[in-house]
């Protein structure tokens, strides 16, 4: 089960090492990671997804809190939070082509962010399955390259972690 | 007040009522060293022969001391060479305090002379790592360390100052600050923030959850105590005791929580686990309620976690929350300090009697007189040690059989009194450990008991043991083998005795000799009784190396991962 792993640290040199090698360390899966800043530039927000169990979830949980650099650990139950993802993918395109392409983008929500003779770049941002959909969709198209972020997210409604 | 950076880091070490460092100079700390020297009348530094040895003496200076160890060493190599000494007191949650150097900002990261990522390698054996890298952090960052290191669980921290922050022309704003105001008053002692308060004070126990551990308590007819390392930390023998004797149950002690319940106190049962006591693994599998007090639930106490304790509800007590059901799962758990916890509870519990369940386990207690016999046994040697060295002697062990005999014959009785690597198992802790003891506690013995594998792994501080006059005896159990490991090809690799025959020197009475100190070699109980008299007797430290059988073992023993009773060996021989 994919669980999400919301965690503000200090933002300082070394901090996303020790949360990593902790994880390493534990051996607990990391499925994906997102790290920016927050409104206090002293403060990062890490949104963690793990692939495991709610026993292992719950050690993670009680690990980082051990944590001197790492400030709060909110895992956020399914439903009760907004989550995003940012793909930016590449595909091969030419004049037949390019409406096909066009027409998919539409449908999902894509942005044409850029365009070449062969080629053509899209980015979307949505729930990881929703990007996992438009991917499949433009796979007849030949995939040249794909990057995605890795979740981010916040709770619904007026809460903070 | 302007001050040197290098004059702030010994100011804030006397800010935190620290006299004693252990350490080894070198290139990139030697700002630091030259800064000492001013220092010499208000800070002891204690030299040794190797930085292992110092990262061990400085662990062993606090565990029987209680306070914080600071350990001194350079870069690279010299850091490289703590990590082991690190880990050991990390597993056994041990406050110590690593200052290192590092290469100058302008070679950082350009695989400079000495240079290695420290803090990086630090990260997962220190409950935190600093890189310095700005002269103004030194005291934040100086005054946080102390309070990470001994606070909450302790453990050590290590932090790391690039040389040019030490240089002799970096001055800093500084303004000396007693420990125990900058703690309590953290905000206006412009210590950095730890973010929340919660991370160095101790968490207050849950009312709710006292008050269910009495019901469970009173429904109980065969309650088992288990002691851990946490009541030695937390120096919580005096509530334990008193619990436990309010409780009437049989306490099991782990090999962390040695000393801190007496060894000789009628509801002791011995150690717990793998060369636990029939007594202590019997009650273990027959009580219905175990509370364990301090103690993680080891591969080496449970070890099978689906049948551990499996008729009984399990309740665990611990100031670290990551703790409660990591290894075993728990019907119930408590945290705080072992030591406000117990005596929450002991307000409010009555006095029970449990006579029938104590019939059933403490006779299963082993007879304690060595049998008599020609050749030297283990037993033997430590029953001398109990009869004549001095009852409140600190004794620091290496790891192995020496290691699980000696817990097994010797009484400890305070919390300090046994220094042993549990957790990391490190051969060569204790020679080390035994140093940072008697420095640190000068009006008593220390003995080291130790085998000739872990005696020959860092027996070079018998220099640091000589040069200093320190009265260590160091009784070395030499069978001549690497007895654990090879006990346990005797009995699961069917006698396939691979790489753990030391037979070779050096020659350990004439190692002694050469280093300046007394030597002697004992084959039989009467040597052994004149040599630990003479060696007691003399000012200066002394090695009894005791020659003993290769197939000597430790009993009783229960295979890694099999259930508790499953004895593959008991007190008489194969179970």
């Amino acid at each position: 089960m994919k669980q999400t792993i919301s965690v503000l640290v200090e933002n300082q040199a070394g901090v996303l090492n020790r949360i990593t090698s902790l994880f390493s360390r534990r051996a607990f899966n990391i499925h994906s990671l997102a790290v920016g800043v927050t409104d206090d530039p002293a403060i990062s927000r890490i949104t963690i997804i793990v692939e495991s169990g709610n026993s292992v979830v719950e050690q993670v949980e009680k690990q980082l809190n051990k944590l001197v650099e790492v400030i709060k650990v909110r895992t956020l139950d399914e439903g009760t939070f907004i989550g995003r993802e940012l793909m930016i993918l590449k595909v091969s395109a030419n004049a037949k082509t390019r409406p096909d392409i066009m027409t998919l983008c539409d449908i999902c929500g894509a942005k044409v962010s850029d365009v070449s003779t062969t080629s053509m770049t899209m980015e979307v941002s949505d729930t990881p399955d929703r990007l996992d959909t438009f991917q499949e969709m433009m796979r007849k198209f030949n995939i040249l390259e794909v990057v995605r972020t890795g979740v981010i997210a916040l709770q619904k409604g007026a809460g903070k972690i | 007040m302007k001050i040197r950076a290098t004059q702030a880091i010994m100011e804030c070490l006397l800010e935190q009522e620290v006299d004693t460092v252990f350490g080894y100079p070198g290139g990139t700390i030697l700002n630091v060293y030259d800064e000492l020297y001013r220092y010499q009348g208000k800070i002891r530094h204690v030299l040794t022969a190797h930085e292992q040895g110092a990262s061990h003496a400085a662990d062993g200076y606090a565990r029987s001391t209680g306070k914080v160890g600071v350990c001194f060493a350079t870069s690279g190599p010299g850091a490289t060479n703590l990590t082991t000494g690190i880990a050991t007191a990390y597993l056994d949650s041990s406050p110590v305090v690593f200052i290192t150097c590092n290469v100058g900002e302008n070679l950082l990261g350009r695989d400079a002379f000495q240079e290695v990522d420290s803090t990086g390698i630090a990260m997962p054996i220190t409950k935190a790592a600093f890189l310095v890298r700005d002269a103004r952090q030194i005291p934040d960052v100086m005054r946080q360390a102390f309070a990470v290191a001994a606070t909450g669980r302790p453990g050590p921290v290590l932090i790391d100052f690039l040389k040019n922050v030490t240089a002799p022309s970096q001055e800093i704003d500084y303004t000396f600050i007693p420990w125990r105001e900058n703690r309590e008053n953290r905000e206006s002692s412009g210590m950095q923030a730890l973010n929340e308060s919660r991370r160095t004070q101790k968490p207050e126990p849950d009312r709710q959850d006292i008050r269910i551990l009495l019901e469970m308590i009173a429904k109980a007819k065969r309650p088992l105590l288990i002691c851990g390392g946490g009541v030695v930390r937390g120096r919580a023998h005096r509530e334990f005791r008193a619990f436990a004797e309010k409780l009437d149950a049989p306490v099991a002690i782990t090999l962390m929580g040695g000393g801190a319940f007496p060894g000789g106190h009628p509801l002791t049962t011995g150690m717990i686990g793998m060369h636990g006591s029939r007594a202590s693994n019997v009650a273990c599998d027959e009580c219905d309620l175990l509370i364990a007090v301090g103690s993680r639930f080891s591969d080496r106490v449970a070890l099978d976690p689906a049948t551990f304790a499996a008729q009984s509800k399990i309740v665990q007590i611990d100031i670290d929350r990551a703790e409660i059901d990591k290894n075993v799962v728990t019907d119930h758990h408590i945290i705080g300090s072992a030591r406000r916890v117990l005596s929450l509870l002991n307000e409010e519990m009555p006095q029970y009697h449990h006579e029938e369940w104590k019939t059933r386990i403490l006779p299963l207690r082993a007879p304690s007189a060595a049998p008599e016999s020609e050749h030297l046994t283990p037993q033997q040697i430590l029953e001398i040690i109990r009869q004549r060295a001095p009852k409140d002697a600190i004794v620091a062990t290496d790891v192995g059989q020496h290691q699980m005999w000696a817990i097994k014959y010797l009484h400890f009785d305070y919390p300090g009194q046994l220094l042993t690597s549990g957790g990391f198992g490190t051969m060569g802790f204790g020679l080390g450990a035994a140093i940072g003891a008697q420095m640190g506690n000068p009006d008593k013995r220390v003995l080291h008991i130790t085998g000739d594998g872990c005696f020959r792994m860092n027996c070079h501080e018998l220099c640091t043991v000589e040069h200093y006059g320190l009265p260590i005896v160091s009784v070395v159990f030499n069978n001549g083998t690497l007895g654990m490991v090879r006990q346990w090809q005797n009995l699961i690799y069917d006698k396939r005795f691979s790489e753990t025959t030391l037979d070779r020197g050096p020659d350990f009475v004439k190692l002694a000799e050469a280093y300046g100190l007394r030597g002697f070699r004992v084959t039989n109980r009467a040597e052994m009784e004149d040599a630990l008299e003479q060696a007691l007797a003399g000012g200066n430290g002394a090695v009894i190396d005791c020659v003993l059988d290769a197939d000597e073992m430790v009993r009783p023993m229960v295979a890694a991962g099999s259930p508790i009773t499953d004895f593959l060996l008991n007190e008489e021989g194969r179970a």
